[in-house]
């Protein structure tokens, strides 16, 4: 056993290293952390109240008093797009987190058993992947009814087959390694292989993919938003603030550049946080 | 070949049918019985009970199923709630629109994303390969409702070069066809550009290193005839199968970008048919949609074994 979790922390920091040389993949994490760190500490920020109206500063644009601008109820935009960060991204987390929860398990039972069961999880992924990822998403959210958390549901279920190809893929490649072959023989039984042997192991490229599709589903969080398909008004999300901005275009187009930015921001750092990582964890690239 | 192509059809069958069992699915996660919402405000007994019995609520699921499958495959995909229109007749009127957007965003997704793919493999590690991947990473990123938003905003709002919403068929007026569509098309094609160009860079950087590469360019030959002969037409393989596969990406993607554009294609028809609560609409196009793509991947697949002459050869 502990032959074989002794070179666990060399590669951890082997990996680390390579990590933070990456200068894109720093940058990547920076952008994320500065936006986890305002989403967090949105209740505590000396910001005007995101749903506070004033009927006196409409669309006003930016200025001291209020840096981005007020949209057309004049609320503050710089509150509402600090607290639509919270939205998009506990919609990208949550909704990566479902797909993972409920595709990895899947994913390695289809790759673990092989056979009928492989035949039937993949025959149903290969049908799911048919349907396209925000087609899917929209149809799920007009099923369901529009709120964030329906939102992220339906983000989260159409993300599913991409983990289960993903995981079991890796799990096919794993799993006549020695180690897993010398857990059978020494007896253990199905589940503690596939949780401690062969899941460790397919780990890394799914923390890859995870960290991706979070970019992607932060996306189509503010897509489903933009089609008032998610986050409810008055609550803001960046995704609605562009919806609402759309109409007062060449008046207040301030309403429109920020959220959008926002957007692009966020999931252009976890794009390269992702790339980032991939590099880092690629066998390949020692 | 022809038992290749057959080969990949039957595949293709299962799919289509568990593809058809979830969209029939769809219907069932509705909140609240959908006979209730037909029969309107009075819900008379005897109108519900007409209604159950011919839409066949009352027969077990797998038969409700196989119902509504066996109307499928006749071509009625149902009729729309709001218009009464029959489904199939209304995605036929709104697909001819999604598809010249689709193609004219490939062509702008091709003639960006190919040649900058080319490049910045040919000049790795040097400034232009990084920009290009920056451009590449950027345009991955860019939520394409916003990029939308923004290019309105800027080429007709402030510049007034461009119409910002509309349509027109390109057989009645090619040249106010082009003029509406171009922004929507660059709008859609800069992902796939972005995606196009990641791989075509990839698969260079693959192909630059190989053996007959190498002896090409001993043989003396120019560089230019080195990358586009030897190395790009090796290196093409994987991103022919990657545009035919970025089809089904763009009829999504079509969604946002026609609401924005107010185009009336598909993606504005599936986004209608929502706030309608058009369940028939909405099932119709998600069908649809995935038939297409199973299309493509086979389209993919025969290209794939057509332009490999390894594989042909094999068979």
């Amino acid at each position: 056993m502990s032959a074989l979790t002794d070179p666990q922390p060399r590669a951890t920091s082997r990996i680390w290293g390579k990590l933070s040389r990456n200068k894109s993949a720093l940058v990547g994490a920076t952008v994320v952390i500065v936006f986890i760190a305002l989403a967090l500490l949105a209740p505590v920020l000396p910001i005007a109240d995101p749903t506070g109206t004033d009927w006196g500063a409409i669309r006003k644009p930016p200025s001291v008093a209020a840096w981005m601008g007020t949209d057309e109820l004049g609320r503050d935009v710089l509150a509402r797009m600090i607290w639509g960060a919270r939205a998009s991204l506990l919609a990208g987390v949550v909704s990566v987190l479902i797909a993972v929860a409920i595709g990895v398990p899947f994913g390695l039972i289809a790759g673990y058993f092989g056979g009928w069961t492989d035949s039937i999880i993949s025959r149903v992924t290969e049908a799911l992947l048919a349907m396209p990822f925000l087609i899917m998403a929209i149809a799920l959210a007009a099923f369901l009814g529009p709120s964030l958390t329906n939102a992220m549901i339906a983000i989260g279920l159409s993300a599913v087959p991409i983990f289960i190809r993903l995981t079991r893929g890796q799990v096919l490649s794993v799993k006549t390694e020695d180690y897993v072959e010398g857990a059978r023989a020494i007896g253990l039984g199905h589940v503690p292989i596939m949780t401690r042997y062969i899941l460790p192991n397919v780990f890394p490229p799914i923390l890859v993919q995870a960290t991706l599709t979070i970019a992607t589903a932060i996306i189509a969080e503010a897509a489903l938003s933009f089609l008032g398909l998610g986050q409810q008004p008055p609550a803001p999300s960046w995704g609605s603030m562009l919806n609402t901005a759309k109409n007062f275009l060449s008046q207040a187009p301030w309403m429109a550049i920020w959220p959008g930015a926002g957007i692009f921001l966020v999931v252009m750092g976890f794009n390269l946080l992702g790339d980032g990582l991939r590099d880092a964890l690629d066998p390949r690239e020692h | 070949m022809l038992l290749f192509i057959l080969r990949r059809i039957l595949i293709a069958i299962p799919t289509l049918i568990l593809v058809s069992m979830f969209v029939f699915a769809l219907q069932k996660l509705l909140p609240g019985d959908p006979i209730l919402v037909m029969a309107g405000e009075d819900r008379d007994p005897e109108v519900i009970a007409l209604l159950r019995e011919k839409y066949r609520m009352n027969d077990p699921i797998m038969m409700q199923y196989l119902y509504w499958a066996g109307g499928v495959l006749r071509g009625d995909l149902g009729v729309s709630l709001r218009t009464n229109e029959p489904v199939l007749s209304l995605i036929a009127s709104k697909l001819p629109v999604t598809i010249q957007l689709a193609v004219m965003s490939m062509l702008f997704a091709l003639f960006i994303g190919i040649p900058a793919g080319i490049l910045s493999a040919v000049r790795k590690g040097t400034w232009v390969d990084w920009l290009a991947n920056l451009v590449a990473l950027s345009g991955l990123s860019i939520p394409n409702f916003w990029l939308g938003l923004m290019l309105i905003l800027l080429v007709s709002v402030n510049l007034g070069w461009l119409p910002a919403s509309g349509y027109e068929s390109p057989f009645v007026d090619l040249k106010k066809s082009l003029t509406t569509m171009i922004m929507p098309a660059f709008v859609l094609g800069t992902a796939l550009a972005a995606t196009l160009m990641r791989h075509t860079r990839s698969a260079m950087l693959g192909v630059l290193q190989a053996d007959y590469v190498r002896t090409a360019r001993a043989k003396g030959l120019r560089g230019r005839v080195v990358v586009m002969k030897h190395a790009f037409r090796n290196a093409v393989l994987p991103v022919v199968t990657l545009t035919a596969l970025l089809f089904g990406e763009l009829l999504a993607g079509a969604v946002l970008t026609e609401q924005i554009f107010t185009i009336p294609g598909f993606g504005k028809l599936i986004v209608d048919a929502v706030f309608n609560r058009d369940y028939a609409v909405v099932q119709g196009v998600v069908l649809c949609t995935a038939v297409g793509f199973i299309v493509m991947n086979l389209i993919a697949d025969v290209l794939y074994m057509l332009l490999n002459p390894r594989l042909r050869t094999a068979q």
